[in-house]
């Protein structure tokens, strides 16, 4: 049977941007985007998408979908999945989508794939490099009542039903076998995600992303509440009292550093 | 129904693959919160056999009550048994805010809990505050460490925070203090869990210290140059301080240190003692996995780099020059021979 992975892609300020074109709008608690600098895919939804198409390599008639939800703008995010080689994208857009919490993200995410139907598996970003929350993944695990495996390097299908995976732990790999349908979560250790091809770039472009709105899903007005308000936003000032060690030659200014850090106690 | 009150920690035992300091970094926090709003700290462990004793020494460390959850399904870290285990817990107890490390165990479990009691989550907090409605006010790091946000909850109950570990003074011990331990039942049926662990393979790493536990860091930068100079500079500085060797996004593209070392917003974030940025330039995506940790030491020859503007000590020279000695000096003083 053809296996129908499904990927949830965040498009976010791109993360590289330079501290010093960093700016946020404390009264509208929101960043300011850098002039310039185009928002990106979170890069570990960037992952989480690779770690799918490995499976769809291995298994060509497998269907790739990718959804991102969020302002017009997250359109990039579903079209550089399908870049990378996802056949079918679709894109959450609302009003009603905008500036969710962690619970409302996941809550239409998981409508949304209740209407896709059948499917294997989810892959997800350990956390979006926006606001860092590390919650929607498992949340829309928890929603679909599926298990939620986290913190991956990779994933395979060792029958049509069951996925091993293997767990970024702090010292070792764990792996551990659960039965599909799963939701799974990945970082960076996945490494390098395939660029997309001229090829597939020219695929993409030509394929229709799917827009749905709140009305095309099953969403309870009732439920679909935030539980969580930003109340601050701010950056952050530092200390900046930083000792420069300074000597005659940089060996003794290497020793020195050292001799420093007895005598403050800390090695 | 009661209203929600008190402060509720879901400890670590090591016993279930947990890290006992960071229960006490926990109730470090949580004594100061119980404190400001005058009400109850508790505490929750769990695991299969766990005694009398092992609850007394967290009521010596600032408790005032601790519960304690045997169930043979909760003998070794299972995501699945854990997740239902405290979700019965807080069903159960009602507390008004409840926090855990956002340690592995942490990860799994807070958001979980949080999703099945409909209520909010705040992961990785750097710091906790209570406002003048007595809300539990969520600190945590934003945009890679960019930005900060404040977090509330919006009326829903528990308030659940996790607490990124090392940032918090763990509570010291006081001898003869007064609280209660009793034992919680929970119900658990072996279909829990839905996934099964079928095996463990240990990193094989050159001085066995993981990098999220360490309590010294070495880390490179591009600067570093090649993959040796990685080798032969952070890796040997790391193993002289007995800590790991880490490495900035940059010097991980560029092949010269291992994906799994690499250290930020992308990466690994770390709190440990002391944190050697070497060669580092402190972009954010940098300073997002390493600003929190206790002393920073940057050695750049650029006098200019960012990251002078969060290190306590810094070096402006080339770190070919200065690493050797600096590494000598500190094997003499750690008494590493070779």
């Amino acid at each position: 049977m053809p296996l129908h992975l499904i990927c949830c892609a965040k498009q976010v300020p791109d993360p590289e941007t330079p501290a010093v074109s960093f700016r946020v709008d404390p009264i509208a608690k929101r960043v300011v985007p850098a002039p310039g600098i185009a928002p990106v895919i979170s890069p570990f939804d960037e992952q989480a998408i690779e770690v799918a198409l490995k499976i769809k390599d291995a298994r060509p008639d497998t269907k790739v979908t990718v959804i991102s939800m969020g302002a017009a703008s997250a359109r990039d995010a579903v079209k550089h999945g399908l870049a990378m080689g996802a056949d079918e994208g679709i894109l959450l857009e609302d009003p009603l989508f905008e500036g969710t919490d962690a619970f409302q993200t996941a809550y239409a995410l998981s409508a949304a794939v209740r209407k896709l139907g059948d499917y294997n598996a989810i892959f997800c970003g350990r956390q979006a490099a926006d606001f860092d929350q590390g919650q929607v993944a498992i949340g829309l695990a928890e929603l679909l009542g599926i298990p939620a495996l986290i913190n991956g390097q990779s994933a395979e299908f060792v029958s049509d039903s069951r996925v091993r995976f293997e767990r970024v732990l702090p010292d070792g790999i764990g792996v551990f076998e659960a039965d599909a349908p799963v939701l799974t979560s990945y970082s960076q250790e996945v490494g390098q995600p395939r660029y997309p091809t001229l090829r597939n770039i020219m695929t993409a472009a030509r394929k229709e992303i799917a827009i749905w709105h709140a009305s095309d899903l099953d969403i309870n007005q009732a439920e679909f509440t935030p539980k969580t308000k930003l109340v601050d936003l701010y950056v952050p000032t530092y200390e900046g009292k930083c000792e420069i060690i300074e000597g005659e030659t940089a060996a003794e200014v290497g020793e020195k550093l050292a001799l420093k850090l007895r005598e403050a106690k800390i090695i | 129904m009661a209203d929600p009150k008190g402060i509720l920690i879901g400890g670590e035992m090591p016993q279930s693959g947990g890290r006992p300091g960071m229960t006490l970094e926990l109730l470090g926090i949580g004594r100061k919160l119980a404190d400001q709003l005058g009400e109850e700290l508790s505490v929750v462990i769990m695991g299969e056999s766990i005694g009398e004793a092992e609850g007394r020494e967290l009521v010596a460390h600032g408790a005032d009550k601790v519960y304690i959850a045997n169930h043979p399904l909760l003998k070794s870290y299972h995501p699945d048994a854990f997740i239902t285990a405290t979700e019965q817990v807080l069903r159960h107890l009602k507390p008004s805010i409840f926090l855990m490390g956002r340690s592995e165990i942490g990860q799994d479990v807070a958001p979980s809990v949080g999703f099945r009691l409909r209520t909010g989550v705040a992961m990785d907090c750097l710091d906790l505050q209570v406002d003048g409605s007595r809300r539990l006010v969520m600190i945590r790091p934003v945009y890679g460490g960019n930005a900060r946000a404040h977090f509330i909850c919006t009326d829903v109950f528990p308030q659940i925070a996790t607490v990124r570990p090392k940032t918090q003074d763990p509570a010291l011990r006081q001898e003869g203090r007064q609280g209660s331990v009793e034992n919680i039942e929970v119900e658990l049926d072996p279909s829990v869990r839905r996934s099964d662990w079928v095996s463990y393979k240990k990193w094989e790493s050159t001085g066995g210290v993981s990098l999220g536990s360490a309590e010294y860091v070495v880390s490179g930068g591009r600067g570093i140059g090649s993959e040796d100079a990685y080798k032969e500079t952070i890796e040997v500085a790391a193993a002289v301080l007995n800590g790991a060797a880490g490495a900035s996004k940059a010097c991980c593209d560029a092949g010269y240190a291992p994906p799994g070392n690499q250290v930020g917003l992308t990466g690994q974030r770390v709190s440990p003692k002391l944190y050697v940025a070497v060669a580092i330039s402190g972009a954010s995506q940098h300073i997002a996995g390493m600003g929190t940790s206790k002393t920073i030491i940057a050695v750049n020859k650029d006098p200019d780099a960012h990251i002078f503007k969060v290190a306590r000590y810094g070096v402006v020279a080339d770190y070919k020059q200065v690493m050797p000695a600096f590494i000598q000096k500190c094997r003499e003083l750690v008494g590493k021979g070779e």
